[in-house]
């Protein structure tokens, strides 16, 4: 197995780790961190997949996704964390009410 | 805020919801997506040029000597604008949603204090470093930015707060300067040649200089903001 397919795998590794914990854990801070996770995951195989090319030097398009995909992750959880923020301002708790039901 | 008086902690103990049971279904289940995603993955060929041919055959007329910035503001500079908004727009959602907490912060530590004294300065050189040498090697406006954001991060964690006769127009200035300036190249261009973001040759480098410097002022201090939180300017 190549190096960069074995980066994809473990890419897709953590994405399938991230997607257990966004879906078990109720807690909202759990579920942005995970969905960070899962992230990370798409990250590592796209930057993988694009060491394929032969001759070492990688394919420059999916690098140029990763790096500004890296930047707007930042920025979309720093809202999801307001937003949660918020929600436990408003209810006194940071889950969905779905879940508290239960 | 302060609808609640109770102090709930931030990570207080939720039932989650599921039983072992569930978790194992759950688990059994997403094992056959992780198989599936490793099918996905193996199917593909074991060497590819994806796009690559196509960005060196067109890298000397990009105006910059390295493939990865030439794709993010030259190729695909499309996106890249794109993207520059969704941070625009980010800040902008954390700004009108987050209040701004009035908790006292601890006070810094002697080696947070000294270390962001001695850093900070040498985290901006380096951001210029970055962001200069990305015409001809991995850096570039993102990178430089990231840099800049997380001195921008350092220096708020020792308690610095920007001087109030910044935080109004200058502040929003700086913030939207990425994409205000990118969006300007974008409009030059359309006027001059009639494509959007279709740079002439020979001012390629210049123009892809002038949108990365803007850019990575923008992204810096919008990371370093996105960490504050709420309005600067209200916390008073």
């Amino acid at each position: 197995m190549s190096p960069p397919l074995l980066y994809a795998l473990v890419g897709g590794g953590i994405f399938t780790l991230g997607l257990y914990a966004f879906i078990v854990h109720a807690h909202l801070l759990r579920k942005i961190l995970a969905f960070n996770i899962m992230g990370s995951g798409v990250f590592l195989i796209l930057a993988g997949l694009a060491r394929r090319a032969p001759g070492g030097v990688p394919d420059p398009v999916p690098h140029a996704m990763v790096i500004t995909g890296i930047v707007v992750a930042v920025a979309a959880t720093a809202l999801a964390l307001v937003l949660m923020l918020r929600l436990r301002d408003a209810s006194g708790h940071a889950v969905l009410p779905e879940a508290k039901e239960e | 805020m302060g609808k609640n008086n109770r102090p709930v902690p931030l990570l207080e103990q939720t039932g989650s919801g599921a039983s072992s049971g569930s978790r194992l279904l759950l688990a059994l289940l997403l094992m056959t997506v992780f198989v599936g995603l490793a099918l996905a993955l193996l199917s593909l060929p074991e060497s590819a040029q994806g796009l690559r041919g196509e960005v060196t055959a067109q890298m000397d007329r990009s105006g910059v000597g390295h493939p990865v910035t030439a794709v993010l503001i030259n190729f695909r500079g499309y996106d890249t604008l794109l993207e520059m908004a969704v941070l625009l727009l980010a800040l902008i959602g954390v700004r009108s949603l987050a209040p701004v907490s009035h908790r006292p912060l601890p006070a810094p530590g002697a080696v947070l204090d000294r270390l962001t004294r001695l850093y900070a300065p040498l985290m901006l050189l380096v951001a210029g470093y970055l962001l200069w040498r990305g015409a001809d090697a991995t850096g570039g406006a993102f990178q430089a930015g990231a840099v800049l954001g997380a001195a921008g991060v350092l220096l708020l964690l020792t308690g610095w707060r920007l001087p109030s006769s910044l935080r109004g127009w200058p502040l929003r200035l700086a913030i939207t300067l990425g994409v205000a300036v990118f969006s300007g190249v974008a409009a030059l261009m359309t006027w001059s040649n009639g494509e959007l973001l279709h740079y002439p040759v020979e001012h390629a480098g210049a123009l892809i200089l002038l949108v990365e410097s803007a850019a990575a002022l923008s992204i810096g201090i919008t990371l370093a903001a996105l960490y504050l939180g709420g309005h600067p300017g209200e916390e008073e």
